[in-house]
């Protein structure tokens, strides 16, 4: 099953789709992806992400073997919903998305094993975890200036069932930039995959349900700009969409 | 962490806390030179923070757990900003009409040195950030950038630091985060732990002060094998 979060007519409403290119929300009315608003698919906990977990991804920014795995924290204050707009400050020179596979937890896991790691997870959904690397400094990176900025972390469009995911391991990501294809890679390259991480993770804080794990991004980040359409995409899972704005959208320069 | 009193609105914590590192002079005193080295390169430019995920909250009286393979943790006597109304690209000027209240942050770490790309490990391991003992109004408390805070471990006084020392005081501190994300009501912003930390072993009891705060205490556990 493949269930949104979307806000229409007053409220907010879980919705699935409806097979004919709409969206079909949970007391019956049927309603096109335009007419609503996408929120992330489900309320985040923890946001657990992942730096330099594919290994063309770590080769592109000059690193090498890692000891663990490379985790950072994310506020839930930074998350948005398909279809919406994140704002790219003037005189940045280098902002970029990042297409992961995002993994969802449904059931408290702490001390989990790898082979019942997969058993914690409620589902999956696309997420585009933004960054703006003229802010990053060598102070806990990646810092929270340029990996937890308001609007910087799209999640959605679907949150889908692990059901209905037979492999996680060997899903294809895309993303596109104003329909041009820049970033390509498949979750078989992960340097540590999803039951790793879970193993990893769970064995030093107690994962709760609503908490995700951005697994990582691929190599093919490049600069993005105002006007710019982002399309990230995940095998079986859905494209996200996302469009950067300038700061006048939100008020803010000169 | 929901048994922390807070008689102000929003009347509850979120339970989001963000931390801010090297805030407190001294912790920058302590790297010394070696903050124009590498792997650093520069003294930060802007707010270093960090994310105190919710698995690591708790409240006053907290039993916090030494993990087997350390054998001591690192006590961050903070002042924790809790937010009162969304707070988001707020001048310097206006910073504290956004704030709630305060309370003592125990920001409890597996010690570490290098503050490069630290494991999350050494932050986020389970109960490792006592909160309390309630959110006093902001109203009570004249001036956040003048609060002595003095460190006890079973009784014998260890770190005695007052926030008059903040690089960034409380209010640009506000400013300067809230340039980038937005903080929402019952937030907390802890501001900055002195160095260096106390140290404690399992079997001690913390006993962290602030004037016109309160007192939290924790205690220290040794890992059931």
């Amino acid at each position: 099953m493949k269930q949104a979060r979307v806000a229409f007519a007053g409220a907010i409403h879980a919705a699935e789709p409806d097979g004919r290119g709409g969206l079909r929300l949970a007391d019956g009315r049927h309603v096109s992806e335009e007419q609503v608003v996408w929120l992330a698919p489900f309320e985040p906990g923890t946001i657990i992400a992942l730096g330099l977990n594919y290994a063309d991804h770590a080769k592109e920014l000059s690193f090498g073997t890692q000891e663990e795995p490379l985790v950072f924290l994310k506020g839930p204050g930074s998350v948005i919903g398909h279809r919406g707009v994140t704002r790219r400050p003037a005189g940045v020179k280098f902002m970029h998305y990042e297409c992961e596979l995002a993994v969802v937890i449904g059931r408290t896991a702490r001390n989990v094993s790898r082979e019942d790691a997969l058993a914690h997870v409620a589902g999956y959904c696309v997420a585009n975890d933004y960054a703006i690397r003229d802010y990053l400094e060598n102070w806990y990176r990646p810092n929270l200036r340029v990996k937890n900025r308001d609007g910087g972390t799209v999640l959605g469009p679907w949150l889908v069932d692990a059901a209905d995911v037979a492999n996680p391991g060997n899903l294809e990501l895309r993303t596109y930039v104003n329909g041009k294809l820049v970033q390509q890679g498949n979750t078989r390259d992960l340097i540590t995959d999803i039951p790793g991480l879970i193993q990893y993770l769970s064995s030093f804080m107690t994962l709760a349900a609503g908490d995700v794990i951005l697994t990582g991004t691929p190599e093919g980040v490049v600069n993005v700009n105002e006007g710019d359409e982002v399309i990230c995409e995940i095998e079986g899972l859905g494209r996200l969409q996302n469009t950067l704005v300038s700061d006048a959208a939100f008020g803010r320069g000169s | 962490m929901s048994n922390v009193p807070m008689e102000v609105a929003p009347f509850r914590l979120s339970g989001r806390v963000y931390g801010t590192l090297v805030n407190h002079r001294s912790a920058l005193q302590l790297i010394g030179d070696a903050v124009t080295a590498a792997p650093y390169k520069a003294a930060p430019q802007a707010p270093v923070l960090y994310i105190k995920p919710r698995n690591t909250l708790a409240g006053p009286d907290a039993v916090v757990v030494v993990p087997h393979d350390v054998d001591e943790l690192e006590v961050g006597a903070c002042l924790g900003v809790v937010i009162g109304r969304t707070a988001c690209a707020v001048s310097e000027r206006s910073a504290l009409d956004f704030v709630a209240g305060y309370l003592i942050v125990n920001d409890v770490s597996v010690p570490h040195t290098v503050y490069y790309r630290p494991s999350i490990r050494f932050k986020a391991r389970d109960g490792f950030c006592p909160m309390g003992p309630a959110v006093v109004a902001r109203d009570a408390v004249p001036n956040p950038n003048n609060l002595r805070i003095n460190v006890s471990v079973d009784g014998s006084p260890r770190q005695s630091v007052n926030t008059s020392e903040l690089v960034r005081p409380v209010a640009q501190l506000l400013a300067e985060v809230t340039d980038f994300m937005t903080l929402s009501p019952g937030d907390v912003l802890a501001v900055g732990a002195a160095a260096p930390a106390p140290r404690v072993r399992a079997g001690q009891r913390v006993a962290i002060e602030i004037d016109g705060i309160g007192r939290l205490e924790t205690s220290f556990v040794g890992e059931a094998p």
